[in-house]
Order: C-alpha cells, then sequence, then structure tokens
C-alpha cells in the first residue's frame, strides 16, 4: 500500500512538473527577460564579429567547430582548400594521348569529340612508352556537357586525361566551355592530312602497279 | 535658407551612414561579411545605390493614379523633414527656433500618413494598397502613446520649446533666458536635498530629472519603431508577405525619396527621443568638484566649441539609439497585426495614461 501511494505520488509529480515545462511563459518579467536574452545573443554576434572563420582544409581540427565569429569567405580572395585529388574539370596531356577514342567512345554525354588522322611516319612515343601513330587536328572537351562521373579517365590507357581539382572555371560566353587539347594548328592539320593522303595515293598507286604487274607476268 | 541646406546635407549624411550601417551590423549580427567590394570595406556601398537608383528608368504604372503617383514622395520626405527644422543641434543651433516646436513636429509628422496613402492608393497595386492601409492604421495607433510619452515630458518641462527642454537637461540651464533662476534637484525631489544644477550631466538628464520618464522613453521609443515601420513593427512593408508594402511600384529616384523619407524618420525619431528624455545636446560627464567635466565638454554658448561639443553629443547620442534600432530589427520577429494593436491599446497606451498621471503629480510636486 504504502509502496503504491509512493508511486502515485512520483506519477503525480512527473505530471506536474511536465505542465510546469509547457506552461506558457507570458508575465511581464519573463517578456523582458525573453526579449533582454535576445538582444544580448545579437550583441554577442555582433561583438564576436571581430574574428573570421579562416580557409582550413576539411582535415583540420577546427573545419567543423568554429563557434565564433563571422562564417563567410570572401570567396575569390579565398577559398576552402580542395583535396588534390579532386575530380573537377578534365586535362588532356596531348604529348601522352594516342588518340584511340576510347574517351569519346564511353563518354555517356558525348561531351569529347576527337578528330584523327594516321601518321605516315614515326612521331615519338608517350611517356609511358606507347607508340603514337595518330594526330588528333581535333580533341574538344566540352565542359558545359561534362557530367564529372570520370570514365574517360578510366578507359584512358596512356592515363593522359586526368581530372584537376580546379572548379572555378564558369564563363561568360558558353563557346568558352569548349576546352581544345589538340596541339596542331589548323595548317598543320591541313597538312598531315595531305601527306597522309599522297601516301595513300601513292599506296595505291603501287598497289595498282603492283597487280598490273602481277596480271602482266 | 543656409539652415535648410545644411540640415539637408547632413541629413543625407547620416542616411547614408546609417543605410551602410544597416547592412553591415545586420551582417555581422547573422555571422556574414556584409558589403566589402566597394570602397574599404565597402563603405562606398550605399553612395553607389543612390548613384545606382538616380541612374534607374523613372516608371510609373499606366493603371496608377500619375497625380498622386507622383505628388506622394515629396510629400512624405517633405513631412519627414520638415520635422527636423525645430530639432535643436547644438545650445545656439536650430534651424527654426519655434516656442511649439513639439507640437509642430507631432502636427507635420502626422503629413506622412497622407501620403503614405496616396502612394499606396495612387499604384493601383493590392500589396501596396494593403501596405499603405496597415501603414497607415500602424501610425495612426501608435501615435497616441507616442503623444502621451511626449505629453509626460512636456509636463515636466513645462515647454513647448525643444530648445528650452534642452538647456533644463544640462549645467548650462541659467544661460537660457527665462531659466536664469531655475534650479535642477536629483530625481526632482527638493527633499533629498541634492541641488544639481551645477552638477549636470547625466543626473539632470530628463529620465533622472523625473525618474518616470524613463518608462515614458521606453513607451516613446517603442511607438516610436512602429511610426517609423520599424521592425519588429514592419508588417505595412513585411518584405516577405507584401514584397514592400506602400513603395512596391515606385523606381529610381522616386524610389530614392521614398527610401530617405524612411531613415529620416529612423533619425527624427530618435532624435526626438533624445532631446526630449536623454539630455539633448548635453554631456552625459557630470561636474564633480573641482573636475567641472560638465563645462569643459559643452564649450561656450554661442561659440563654435559649444556648436561642436553639442553637437558630438547630439549626434552621438542619437547614433546609440540608432543601432538599438538596427539591433532590434535583427533580433525580433514581425508582430501579428491583433499583437500590434494588442500592444499599442491594451499596454502601452495604458501605461501612457498612467505616467502621464504620475507626470502631473510629479510637477505639482516639485519645484
Amino acid at each position: 500500500m504504502q509502496c503504491h501511494k509512493l508511486r502515485f505520488a512520483k506519477l503525480a509529480a512527473g505530471k506536474f512538473e511536465m505542465e510546469k515545462a509547457i506552461k506558457h511563459k507570458s508575465g511581464f518579467r519573463e517578456s523582458v527577460q525573453s526579449l533582454l536574452s535576445g538582444l544580448r545573443l545579437t550583441w554577442r554576434h555582433f561583438r564576436n564579429a571581430r574574428s573570421r572563420r579562416t580557409p582550413e582544409y576539411v582535415s583540420d581540427k577546427n573545419y567543423f567547430s568554429q563557434p565564433d565569429g563571422l562564417v563567410t569567405l570572401k570567396y575569390p580572395y579565398e577559398a576552402l582548400p580542395v583535396p588534390d585529388n579532386g575530380r573537377y574539370r578534365l586535362h588532356n596531356e596531348i604529348d601522352d594521348c594516342i588518340v584511340c577514342d576510347l574517351c569519346a567512345k564511353v563518354c555517356p554525354v558525348n561531351c569529347i569529340t576527337i578528330e584523327s588522322v594516321k601518321a605516315t611516319e614515326e612521331i615519338g612515343a608517350t611517356s609511358d612508352g606507347t607508340k603514337k601513330r595518330l594526330f588528333a587536328p581535333v580533341f574538344d572537351i566540352d565542359m558545359a556537357k561534362c557530367c564529372y562521373c570520370g570514365l574517360c579517365t578510366t578507359v584512358c590507357p596512356t592515363d593522359c586525361l586526368t581530372m584537376t581539382p580546379v572548379y572555378d572555371f564558369a564563363e561568360v560566353n558558353i563557346k568558352n566551355m569548349i576546352y581544345h587539347f589538340t596541339d596542331l594548328t589548323p595548317e598543320e592539320a591541313e597538312e598531315k592530312k595531305q601527306l597522309l593522303a599522297r601516301q595513300q595515293e601513292e599506296m595505291a598507286a603501287a598497289k595498282a602497279a603492283a597487280l598490273a604487274a602481277r596480271k602482266q607476268a | 535658407m543656409l539652415a535648410f541646406v545644411l540640415t539637408l546635407v547632413l541629413l543625407l549624411g547620416i542616411v547614408i551612414v546609417l543605410a551602410y550601417a544597416e547592412r553591415k551590423v545586420a551582417a555581422f549580427m547573422q555571422d556574414r561579411l556584409g558589403p566589402t567590394e566597394a570602397g574599404p570595406y565597402g563603405s562606398l556601398q550605399s553612395v553607389l545605390d543612390v548613384l545606382k537608383l538616380l541612374q534607374k528608368e523613372d516608371i510609373v504604372p499606366a493603371a496608377a493614379d500619375k497625380k498622386l503617383f507622383k505628388l506622394a514622395p515629396i510629400l512624405i520626405f517633405a513631412a519627414v523633414f520638415a520635422g527636423f527644422a525645430v530639432i535643436p543641434f547644438a545650445p545656439a543651433l536650430v534651424p527654426a527656433g519655434i516656442g511649439i516646436g513639439v507640437f509642430y513636429l507631432l502636427a507635420i509628422i502626422s503629413l506622412d500618413v497622407v501620403g503614405l496613402l496616396m502612394a499606396g492608393w495612387g499604384s493601383n497595386n493590392k500589396y501596396a494598397m494593403l501596405g499603405a492601409m496597415r501603414s497607415v492604421a500602424q501610425i495612426v495607433s501608435y501615435e497616441i502613446p507616442a503623444g502621451l510619452a511626449i505629453l509626460s515630458a512636456v509636463m515636466v518641462c513645462q515647454s513647448l520649446d525643444f530648445q528650452e527642454i534642452s538647456y533644463q537637461q544640462g549645467a548650462l540651464i541659467n544661460q537660457f533666458p527665462g531659466l536664469e533662476y531655475d534650479m535642477n534637484w536629483l530625481f526632482g525631489i527638493r527633499e533629498l536635498g541634492i541641488n544639481t544644477t551645477t552638477i549636470g550631466g547625466i543626473l539632470t538628464w530628463n529620465i533622472f530629472r523625473a525618474p518616470m520618464l524613463l518608462v515614458s522613453f521606453v513607451l516613446y521609443f517603442i511607438a516610436s519603431l512602429a511610426e517609423s515601420n520599424r521592425a519588429p513593427f514592419d508588417i505595412p512593408e513585411a518584405e516577405s508577405e507584401l514584397v514592400a508594402g506602400f513603395h512596391v511600384e515606385y523606381s529610381g529616384f522616386r524610389f530614392a525619396v521614398l527610401f530617405l523619407a524612411e531613415y529620416s524618420m529612423m533619425v527624427l525619431v530618435s532624435l526626438v527621443a533624445v532631446v526630449l528624455f536623454l539630455g539633448s545636446w548635453n554631456t552625459p560627464l557630470p561636474n564633480i568638484g573641482p573636475v567641472s567635466l560638465a563645462y569643459w565638454t559643452s564649450g561656450t554658448v554661442g561659440e563654435l566649441s559649444g556648436i561642436l561639443w553639442g553637437a558630438f553629443w547630439l549626434l552621438s547620442k542619437t547614433f546609440v539609439l540608432l543601432f538599438l534600432q538596427l539591433q532590434i530589427r535583427w533580433t525580433y520577429p514581425r508582430l501579428r497585426v491583433d499583437q500590434l494593436m494588442h500592444l499599442c491599446w491594451k499596454v502601452l497606451t495604458p501605461v501612457a495614461l498612467g505616467v502621464v498621471l504620475l507626470a502631473g503629480i510629479w510637477r505639482l510636486l516639485m519645484v
């Protein structure tokens, strides 16, 4: 019986506590206190405006805990550092490119345009030793279309196509979003094309001559 | 004419500083930076804003009542600006020292309401109309507690002349013609035996000459927030519901004038609060025995030193109040219409009436 009574008292007390907790405070004193505490809050922030968050890397201890001061960074002048292996703007190291067209084929949004011209002679090797056999008169990546999936960089056999940590490359004219990676001037490209055509003509002529010679024999 | 130009230039300067301060204070209180690009620390931002507004096309809506629409900004600004005519800036410097300054000020500010209605009605826009009606309802209601609070100060000072009220609140009291033999007692109670006539400083401000004026100062400050359509009483402009209230259709120079009028109103109500309750252009530093701080920081009446010290103290106090207005704007949420009217009619007005009664009793008992 005693135990029962005690429990009842406790329950009642609990209920009372709850009622007190949700009681709407509306007295003059409480109102003034809450108004003043509001002013204190903004005043504290105003005073702390002398300190400012610093552009720190995400691994920094203070990255998530900068309780006081202004949180804004003056962006173009200050920026939060991004990881070195950040995967943003594409870059093609054309000297290492063998113009295999794999990246253009795998691209889900078709943002890479490649034209190739067969070389007529030895044109060297990439830095990993692969022989280069093709010129690329056109190697365009339209960064406005790019979806940053990174598939092109995974299929690239010579690792010449990479993603860089550069993320701020907005342009006023959308045509400037197309990046041209070719190392040939249009004249050079034309010259290579003509070289190839002449070689093919010669080869065709040689072939025809050989065919004619075989027929005569 | 000179006073007109000087006051206008001073007002423009203060408003430009205030518009910049508003942005910076708001930013700092919200942990932002505010303007940083235009000039050092963005200090030219408001100047550039004005220049931009002046370049904008002057649009008058096709369906607007063109005469009212064009006249309204001028009327609103003229009403507010006319109020500055009676504000004493220094002991010997008041644009128009008329004997019924307080009365004139209350009357001329009320003209503002007509301009607001003209702007709201003339715009032929539902938001402008709603904003104008709210604005008028609010200003008309809050004129009552504001007027009663001013009345209590006037009763204690027994004058409607702002300059005389100013002189009463400092150590220079006996230099005003007609007050040569007046004395100030602490809290206005002679029985305490503390004569503050020559002590001056904060002890002779109206809130200390008659302590109930501290209450009326608070009342007046709250009511003045409502009269100048400032948060938390900014329902006439409520950006989030009415776009901008009565001036939604205005652009370019006309908008600049309305903006100027609004900020001038803030400055004016703060000036009035300072003049009536916080010692006007008097120094807050009292004379302590041989250390006559009050005289040292008051200058000589009628000379340049007096004008500079007076203007300095008046403007510093005004800027403190203006800062408080800004801080309140960025601290408190907007009141609902019913809460607004509740506060005005059921809280401020009865308290103001009580204060007026108390001020009358105080005046009768104090000498």
